[in-house]
């Protein structure tokens, strides 16, 4: 019985086997973190340069992704933009410089969404 | 003074984000396509989870006092593949579009039989209640053991070897069930 029940999980592993991400998803994300990492400095800069950290690590390895050139680029600058034009209102609501990051991201995720809504 | 510090502490931060996306991406992407059932839903799971762990990520650092953060992260996805159905009242799609298991390579005529009950076996799978499916993906599909199972699923270690336990012995018997009755 045990034995058949070890041999049911060795099919079982071969059945769910690992499942790799599309490549284009990797350099979407990569490029879209290293943005939002981006939107998030230079809305931290403008509220306290004095306690600033400067989170652009992120671009350093989203670079040789963006240069590889993935046709998500023009959709990801919209995001940016949209979101953007938002930050006046996310400076004003914003407790505290956790809570601006915060709404910084769900604001990006929300543009994102639309923009995939209307490229899909 | 201060603030070189405040640097370097988020420098650090952003290079252990950047590893933890690396070393997990594809757990994740595995995680959301087996939840899901399709690769277009698993990639918005797997970017919304991460961006989602971006935002927390510092305080789980913090707090997770030197322990893995894979749980952390598949936790993050599960809870947004749950929103994910509610929201859209979907339910997860069977069969899987493209598995693993079809594009596995078989080289024989031989292993035809064998492909067909590991596609009854991914059936199947999606037939379970969603804590035993979540903890079989975890476990087979992610290789996490009992305690990350039970750190992601919110559930104590005891409680999630009887969780798996019952998994494998469910799947079993519609596996069986779905050969039909066998000759004597």
């Amino acid at each position: 019985m045990s034995e058949q029940f070890a041999d049911f999980e060795s099919m079982l592993r071969r059945a769910l086997v690992p499942v790799d991400p599309p490549k284009e998803l990797e350099a979407r994300l990569e490029l879209t973190l290293g943005s939002l990492v981006d939107i998030a400095a230079e809305e931290l800069d403008a509220i306290e340069l004095s306690s600033m950290r400067d989170p652009r690590n992120w671009t350093r390895l989203a670079r040789p992704v963006a240069a590889v050139g993935i046709g998500s680029a023009a959709a990801l600058g919209l995001v940016v933009v949209r979101t953007r034009r938002k930050r006046h209102n996310r400076r004003t609501e914003a407790r505290s410089r956790v809570d601006l990051v915060g709404k910084t991201v769900r604001d990006f995720s929300r543009e994102a969404r639309r923009v995939a809504d209307d490229i899909f | 003074m201060a603030v070189p510090h405040q640097d370097q502490d988020k420098a650090r931060l952003d290079a252990a984000f950047s590893e933890l996306y690396k070393a997990h991406l594809r757990d994740v992407y595995s995680y959301a396509y087996y939840r899901v059932g399709n690769h277009h839903d698993a990639e918005d799971l797997t970017e919304q989870t991460f961006l989602q762990a971006y935002r927390h990520f510092e305080r789980a650092q913090r707090e997770s006092d030197g322990r893995p953060l894979r749980p952390w992260l598949i936790r993050i996805a599960h809870n947004l593949a749950a929103n994910y159905y509610r929201d859209r009242s979907r339910k997860p799609q069977t069969p899987i579009d493209d598995a693993g298991v079809i594009s596995t390579p078989h080289t024989t005529e031989a292993l035809v039989e064998d492909r067909d009950d590991l596609k009854r076996i991914l059936e199947g799978v999606q037939e379970l209640p969603d804590d035993r499916r979540e903890a079989l993906i975890m476990r087979f599909a992610l290789g996490m053991d009992n305690r990350e199972i039970a750190r992601a699923l919110g559930r104590s270690d005891g409680a999630t070897k009887v969780l798996l336990h019952r998994a494998i012995r469910q799947l079993e018997e519609i596996v069986k069930r779905a050969e039909g009755p066998t000759e004597p």
